[in-house]
């Protein structure tokens, strides 16, 4: 799960103050393992100093309270981050769930996200089946693995795919 | 090789294709996936000269087909074309080889040559001594076979596989696949095949995904 480029996302959904980021990284992708908030911070200082998020403080009667706003810097990254599909391995719905609901928050093309990476799925499946043809037995076993777990994870894309309009509702604001 | 451009074709009111466009290359063997109802079949009976569309074209080989009358489309299908659907369809009351002899037969090769012909073929697909069982004397995977050995026995440009594994277990399922795909590149046919199965679209050399009635393609930019 790349915790940065998740909180980038969401800021380019909208600034936001450390606070509500944790609490919308922790409502949508936490799923049982809410989000440090020393980690939160520690991530925007080093967002902040790469250049991909400004600081903007605001002061008020208490003490200052500092708002993150993207920059292009950050919205390049953001979006090289959703076109690219995953490196096809097992047990990475983690990260592809962020990318689809981010996709959405942000009135990105999420099914043609999804196609992509379906698309890199069977290339890798095309190359294991290769294997298995012209291999051994153990060959052929292992491959098999990989392809059950790469079959797995299209049948996931699929039903996602099939519901991306009711997920683009549970997920906006 | 084959080519649908624009193919829009309704059932009724219901439309089935809204617009399918795919070019499959000679000896390219291609899976045509996409979920329940969304067109893959009704796109592949298209292709196939099966079907003909309500707009758009269909060509094979450079020639338009979707204009061709009901004659000439089935002369097409039975010279040029081979099928292989879910389920075997094996002429019941003939026995295997009988089967896989029956395009060469309708195509005019005399009975004692299309026999021998067929028989070939049980060797190559793993069914040797079944020649003259009847379908019903056939496992499934044994059955799959003797109706593949049929779609290519006339050696067609173009094979279609319609579901071709989606009766069978998983492992049968392969050997099926893995037999189909040596046997179309042995003799270069062409092969479109419509799977809704990522493992058995693995076999192909590439995939495209039909939804809604259209072929969709993810290039992003």
């Amino acid at each position: 799960m790349s915790v940065p480029l998740t909180l980038l996302g969401l800021l380019e959904r909208e600034p936001s103050h450390g606070y509500d980021l944790k609490r919308d990284y922790d409502a949508f992708f936490g799923r049982g393992k809410p989000l440090p908030f020393g980690q939160v911070y520690a991530t925007l200082a080093r967002l902040a100093r790469d250049g991909k998020v400004v600081i903007a403080v605001e002061p008020g009667d208490g003490p200052e309270r500092k708002r993150y706003v993207i920059t292009e810097t950050g919205a390049s990254e953001v979006n090289a981050w959703l076109v690219e599909p995953l490196e096809p391995e097992p047990h990475l719905q983690t990260v592809l769930f962020a990318k689809v609901v981010l996709a959405l928050m942000l009135n990105r093309p999420a099914e043609e996200y999804l196609d992509t990476q379906r698309r890199a799925h069977l290339a890798r499946m095309r190359e294991l089946t290769e294997v298995k043809r012209g291999g051994n037995l153990v060959d052929a076993l292992l491959a098999d693995h990989g392809l059950f777990h790469l079959e797995a994870d299209l049948r996931w894309i699929d039903t996602t795919v099939a519901r991306l309009d009711a997920l683009a509702k549970a997920v906006a604001r | 090789m084959i080519e649908a451009r624009d193919v829009k074709l309704s059932f009724g009111e219901t439309p089935a294709l809204r617009g399918a466009t795919l070019a499959v290359a000679e000896g390219e063997i291609l899976a045509v996936m996409g979920p329940s109802g969304s067109g893959k079949s009704t796109l592949l009976h298209c292709l196939a000269g099966i079907l003909v569309p309500d707009a758009g074209e269909v060509q094979f080989a450079g020639q338009r087909i979707d204009t061709l009358d009901e004659g000439a489309r089935s002369a097409l299908r039975r010279d040029r074309f081979g099928f292989v659907f879910q389920f075997g369809q094996l002429v019941p009351e003939l026995t295997a080889v009988e089967n896989v002899a029956l395009p060469l037969l309708l195509a005019g090769t005399k009975r004692r040559a299309a026999v021998a012909e067929a028989s070939a073929w049980f060797d190559r697909l793993d069914l040797d001594g079944l020649q003259q069982r009847r379908s019903g004397e056939l496992s499934g995977g044994q059955a799959q076979r003797v109706a593949l050995a049929r779609g290519l026995v006339s050696r067609p440009k173009v094979l279609f596989a319609d579901e071709p594994t989606g009766s069978l277990d998983s492992l049968t399922g392969e050997h099926v696949m893995d037999l189909l795909v040596s046997s179309a590149r042995e003799q270069g046919t062409t092969v479109v095949v419509v799977t809704h199965e990522a493992r058995v679209a693995a076999y192909a050399d590439r995939e495209v995904i039909v939804r809604d009635g259209k072929v969709t393609t993810a290039v992003l930019t």
